[in-house]
């Protein structure tokens, strides 16, 4: 599109700012954190749900919704540019968070990609609209980081498929519409060859949709037992067995996450729990005064802002290609480790209050059950090993680890007795 | 370093590369440890014929920059300075010459024109025991016509080469800088041990030294915002150096990986190395993208220059530190050896790291403005 098109991203963020200030509430933290936290009724949830499907559809109708996505599919077909103005002007007011990935992304980046026309027409709008969320099925009971390896079988039976099999770990399926599925189409020949990818609802005959209590408290896990779900061929998304063409891109998308340009995130909210900077645990913990507490403020802050440059620098890489979409692994890296890092470094600074607080303690009530699911930053998404993986072998060409499944049917590829566990 | 460099800025930055590959190789490196000076006055004059005094230096006072981002373009010397751990007082000159084209440029301009041209170096004196990034506690006093300096600033980088040193310092409550030449009665220079082998460093003591009301560069008493430009524009220097010292460390120990076999295979095949280059990888770019960050904030005077010049620094310093010696681990025992090029430039890291505010000093400031302790 011709430059002299688009919005100068001045007009734009001044008109977003007018709309924002006059449109949306305040941000309220404590319910922010319940939300991640787990400490929330499922009404509540559910009707906080509502409430972003209902923000997602004011953005819609005000010309915020979809602010790098084409014109044809509802979106704004405007720059990332205007994305982080947007995202600025965004700062401390409520916004759709749980509508942000995996919904636009990967899914809706996966759908425009790869989806035929009528897919596109279909779905993005009403994802733009808030009325589909999107949920991505990729791992299951038998591993997650080979997903590669998936045994959710689709066969084919005339104009339709059939589905069987297990996905886990989706986050929000419970309270989702849509699914975007990595199934297995063929077992004969090597894993790689014989994926296809496929969208379904998410609340219909043939799925049943468990929810699993995390150790902290929170419900948002979900297992998905598919028998004999029935998909039409026209919701097989991309060529048949060509799965992985599609998951790849599919992870490059899920490694760029919040980083990605259709990804609305107000700079300085967090998807990781805890209501308040490390400064405000130090605050309510009374501890602002002693200096290694000062040291860790520090700390903290070095790493949230490293990698906010550290993401932006590799957003713009690949957008120029200077770096190979391999690279998003090595923002993904770093976010999982820093986010690690700073929940030690809250808990640390809560002192007693990490083990044992009231709900008058503020920031610092809480932190001990962050620190307890400290390492979600760094398996969610794709664990920090296989990022590693990725960085060493794809980025740095490294040789690639030693494999039994290479050139081998899938069928006769070894598995664990972990891996069958495909009945309930 | 920049990400996507204009053409321009890249074949400066490929200039100055050739340059240091070419006059001061590792082998040079080494033999400068011997060297009083670290650095040959004919390298440093064709050095500043390359561009590596003037970019901060407005064109009306003989400078001129690349892009019309003289710092950023700077960072490019800067960046290869530390992937060469190259010889000369880089830091000092430029900050002395930024500071008196920002004064005016006229009343110096002898000595501007000569710090321009590389016939002659200047030293900025600042940092002190135990006074942070501040003016110190070096005393300004006003005399009659004349300024009488009192105090000690140590480490001062090349303070014995040059031919002028920027004495910055406190009158009262308010900061000045002056413009002090070598040999001046009053002024001893003691020189310091250094981990590096071609930077010099030195203690300058300045007892009741007098000089003329002239030599004051800005305004006495006046100077705390210039001073404060000053340590952003050093910072930016001291992390693009640094950044290119973890660059040329990452690279080397990348090729090592491969050529070097244990157990019949590459170092580059264990899943254990693998993952530890990933980190560093990561690491790395976080360095590059945090000193750009940085560099850009400082040269377009954004409000969070000081920020994150402080977390580019505690982030390059404590990560570079790290990097470079993981990079000696993967080397096994050579990488301790001084025929071994590596520690060239982890030295150049441990250097930049300890000079203008180490790590732990950069987290206590960011927490200062973060968190101002008004409870306490
Ligand atoms: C908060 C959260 C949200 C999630 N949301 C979703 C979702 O919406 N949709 C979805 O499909 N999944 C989701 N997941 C699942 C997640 O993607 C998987 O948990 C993850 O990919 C790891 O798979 P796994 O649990 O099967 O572990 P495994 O693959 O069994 O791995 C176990 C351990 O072995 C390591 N490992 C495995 N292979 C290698 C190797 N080759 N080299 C080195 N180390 C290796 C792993 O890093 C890990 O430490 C979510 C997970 C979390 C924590």
């Amino acid at each position: 599109m011709a430059a002299d098109n688009i919005e100068d991203p001045e007009a734009f963020r001044q008109r977003a700012r007018s709309w924002i200030r006059s449109n949306l509430e305040l941000m309220d933290r404590s319910v922010l954190a319940a939300a991640l936290g787990g400490g929330a009724s499922e009404e509540t949830e559910l009707a906080g749900i509502r409430r972003e499907r209902e923000i997602q559809r004011m953005f819609f109708d005000a010309g915020f919704a979809g602010i790098c996505m084409p014109r044809e599919y509802g979106g704004q077909g405007l720059t990332p540019a205007h994305q982080r103005a947007f995202n600025e002007e965004l700062a401390g007011y409520e916004f759709p968070h749980r509508l942000q990935a995996p919904n636009f992304s990967p899914c809706a980046a996966v759908i425009l990609d790869f989806g035929t026309e009528e897919q596109k027409r279909r779905h993005i709008p009403a994802i733009l609209k808030g009325e589909e969320l999107w949920m991505q099925l990729l791992s299951e009971p038998g591993g997650g980081s080979d997903v590669a390896a998936a045994q959710t079988t689709a066969v084919r039976d005339g104009d339709e498929w059939v589905l069987n099999g297990s996905k886990i770990w989706t986050t929000g399926a419970w309270w989702s519409d849509w699914g975007l599925c990595l199934a297995r189409t063929n077992w004969d020949v090597p894993k790689h060859r014989g994926l296809t990818v496929f969208i379904f609802p998410l609340h219909r005959e043939g799925v049943d949709v468990h929810r699993i209590e995390m150790l902290n408290g929170s419900k948002e896990f979900c297992q998905e037992f598919l028998t004999d779900l029935r998909v039409p061929d026209t919701d097989r998304v991309g060529e048949v067995d060509e799965g992985w063409t599609v998951g790849v891109r599919w992870m490059f998308h899920e490694r760029m996450l919040y980083n990605s340009p259709l990804v609305t995130l107000p700079p300085g909210a967090r998807f990781t729990p805890g209501s308040g900077s490390p400064a405000d645990v130090a605050r309510d913990a009374g501890v602002l005064a002693d200096s290694h507490v000062r040291d860790l403020i520090g700390e903290a802050r070095v790493l949230d802002i490293a990698g906010r440059e550290l993401q932006q620098r590799i957003a713009q890489g690949v957008r120029s290609g200077r770096i190979s979409d391999q690279g998003a692994a090595i923002a993904r890296l770093f976010g999982g480790v820093a986010g690690a890092r700073t929940r030690t470094i809250e808990f640390e600074i809560a002192g007693a209050m990490g083990g044992a607080w009231t709900d008058d303690d503020g920031a610092a009530a809480g932190l001990g059950v962050d620190f307890l699911m400290r390492q979600a930053a760094c398996i969610g998404g794709g664990t920090t090993e296989m990022a590693r993986n990725v960085i060493s072998e794809r980025v740095l060409g490294m040789p690639r680890e030693r494999s039994s499944d290479r050139d081998v049917p899938f069928r006769e590829v070894p598995r664990g007795p972990s891996a069958g566990a495909r009945s309930r | 370093m920049l990400l996507e460099p204009t053409s321009d800025q890249e074949f400066f930055r490929e200039n100055t590369a050739k340059f240091l590959s070419d006059q001061v190789p590792p082998g040079e490196i080494r033999r400068l440890r011997d060297d009083p000076d670290g650095f040959d006055a004919d390298y440093w004059r064709r050095g500043a014929e390359l561009g590596w005094t003037s970019l901060l230096v407005d064109e009306a006072h003989g400078g001129g920059s690349l892009s019309g981002q003289g710092l950023i373009d700077l960072t490019l010397v800067a960046y290869e300075f530390g992937r060469h751990a190259a010889p000369g007082p880089l830091l000092s000159t430029n900050v002395v010459a930024s500071a008196l084209s920002r004064a005016g440029g006229e009343e110096h301009g002898t000595v501007l024109d000569a710090v321009l041209a590389g016939t002659s170096t200047a030293s900025w004196c600042f940092q002190e025991r135990l006074a942070g990034l501040t003016a110190g506690a070096l005393e300004i006093r006003v005399e009659g016509d004349e300024l009488v300096l009192s105090g000690e600033k140590r480490p001062v980088e090349h303070a014995a080469q040059a031919a002028h040193l920027l004495v910055t310092g406190r009158s009262g409550d308010g900061a000045t800088q002056v413009l002090v030449p070598a040999g001046t009665p009053g002024l001893t220079i003691r020189p310091m041990h250094t981990v590096d082998l071609a930077r010099r460093f030195s203690i300058v003591r300045l007892d009741a030294v007098r000089v003329p009301l002239d030599a004051v560069v800005g305004t006495p008493g006046q100077a705390a915002e210039q001073v404060e430009h000053q340590v952003q524009t050093a910072l930016v220097i001291l992390c693009a150096e640094t950044v290119g010292t973890m660059q040329r460390a990452f690279d080397m120990t990348v090729e090592w990986a491969f050529d070097r076999y244990s157990f019949g295979r590459p170092l580059a095949s264990y899943q254990e190395l693998k993952h530890r280059f990933a980190d560093m990888k990561s690491w790395l770019e976080a360095g590059h993208a945090v000193a750009d960050a940085a560099a850009l904030a400082v040269e377009s005077r954004a409000p969070e220059a000081n920020e994150l010049v402080s977390v580019a620094k505690a982030f390059v310093g404590q990560y570079g530190g790290e990097l470079i010696q993981d990079c000696v681990q993967i080397h096994g025992g050579i990488g301790v050896t001084f025929d071994h090029d590596l520690h060239l430039f982890l030295r150049r890291a441990t250097l930049d790291r300890a000079l203008m505010g180490t790590p732990a000093e950069h987290r206590q400031r960011i927490a200062a403005d973060l968190a101002p302790q008004e409870d306490r």
